[in-house]
């Protein structure tokens, strides 16, 4: 016979609990992080850039790190903006972690910097799992995806405070179903709002940065998705303090 | 795959556990089996977790563990009507009566180590909090 442990740990709660750290330390020094999920290809480095040159424009402090598998393209792209960004490279892994990202930012991170954007690995598995320590989760999907896309993956669209479309200029050529997309994002994150992009027509850019500040200025997002609710929402967890029993 | 990061932590706070659990002249005991709670909406895949876990118990105290998991379904409240519903997956997180957004989601996120079967009695009472 073998004992057993209940142990009752949460799996990830050593991230979560680093992602608390790094979002409280930011805040005392003013930043407010904004994590950004997608998938390959959605077009989110293209709308980052025109958001990125736009708070240069009005005179915002802004940094943004852009996380890929390899290539430093998506840097020199983001750079073009005039706001300091980070390219890191996670050598194959799926997504960044809390502890990697502040590595990151150690001896980097230009001060003051009012909202650092984070650029996640495209992919909308790994990412939605793990809390960087951001303000605003953003996801985005571009219009060629189809319009179930939030089905597919809803943990990423289940718990973003906010829904990003890029390439809406496609939308028509596409035959993007605009309700259709709507009603499935309600479906998995009710009430969450939804904006419309096209960063290469210029329509949209500035949605992601006037959200951002807004959550900024208020401490927190304008949104609390339903899937963030669950005792064991990333982010939102709980440390269980139970006692182990022997049995 | 992030399912290699999970099976990794798992394996961390397993041997957490183990060195907690030892008296100060023992070896630290050995598991045997380790069981996961994986809500429906955890965004896991548990057979390729088992796949990964094999992996990382590879030379630990978790050599040859076998890994159970058990699946917790979404449940979803809506407070105002009081109603509770399977959530189902993709989840519909809008009640079916009124048609508004849930008050909460009260299962299906859970990824958490349920249970450890060890090799050799455990003493300590208490699991490292880390």
């Amino acid at each position: 016979m073998c004992r057993v442990t209940e142990l009752q740990q949460a799996v990830l709660a050593k991230n979560d609990r680093s992602a608390d750290d790094l979002r409280a330390r930011l805040t005392a020094r003013g930043t407010t992080v904004v994590n950004l999920l997608s998938s390959p290809g959605s077009g989110k480095t293209a709308l980052l850039e025109a958001e990125l040159r736009l708070a240069c424009e009005r005179g915002v402090p802004v940094a943004a790190l852009t996380a890929d598998l390899a290539t430093e393209n998506d840097a020199t792209r983001l750079a073009r903006s005039g706001a300091p960004v980070k390219q890191v490279l996670t050598d194959g892994l799926c997504h960044l972690e809390a502890d990697m990202l502040a590595g990151h930012l150690d001896g980097w991170l230009p001060d003051p910097t009012r909202l650092l954007f984070v650029e996640n690995v495209g992919n909308l598995v790994c990412p939605a799992s793990y809390d960087l320590g951001e303000t605003l989760r953003v996801a985005l999907a571009s219009v060629t995806e189809g319009e179930d896309k939030p089905l597919k993956y809803p943990s990423a669209f289940g718990l973003a405070h906010l829904v990003v479309v890029t390439k809406a200029d496609l939308a028509e050529a596409v035959e993007f179903d605009r309700e259709g997309f709507l009603a499935n994002v309600r479906q998995v994150n009710p009430g969450v709002e939804v904006v419309f992009t096209s960063a290469r027509r210029g329509q949209g850019v500035g949605q992601i940065l006037d959200r951002a500040l807004a959550a900024h200025e208020a401490g927190g997002p304008a949104h609390r998705p339903v899937m963030a609710t669950a005792p064991q929402a990333h982010g939102h967890h709980h440390v269980h303090h139970s006692h182990a029993h022997v049995h | 795959m992030h399912e290699m990061s999970i099976a990794l932590a798992v394996v961390g706070q397993v041997e957490s556990a183990a060195r907690a659990a030892k008296g100060d002249d023992d070896a630290a005991p050995t598991a045997r089996g380790v069981t996961l709670r994986v809500g429906e909406l955890a965004g896991v895949v548990p057979d390729s977790l088992r796949f990964c876990f094999e992996l990382a118990c590879a030379d630990t105290l978790l050599a040859g563990a076998e890994l159970s998991t058990e699946t917790v379904a979404g449940r979803a409240r809506c407070a105002p009507c009081d109603a509770d519903w399977a959530t189902g997956l993709p989840p519909d997180l809008c009640c079916p009566r009124c048609g508004s957004g849930a008050s909460e989601l009260t299962a299906g996120r859970e990824l958490e180590i349920a249970e450890v079967r060890w090799a050799e009695p455990a003493r300590v009472t208490t699991p490292e909090e880390d």
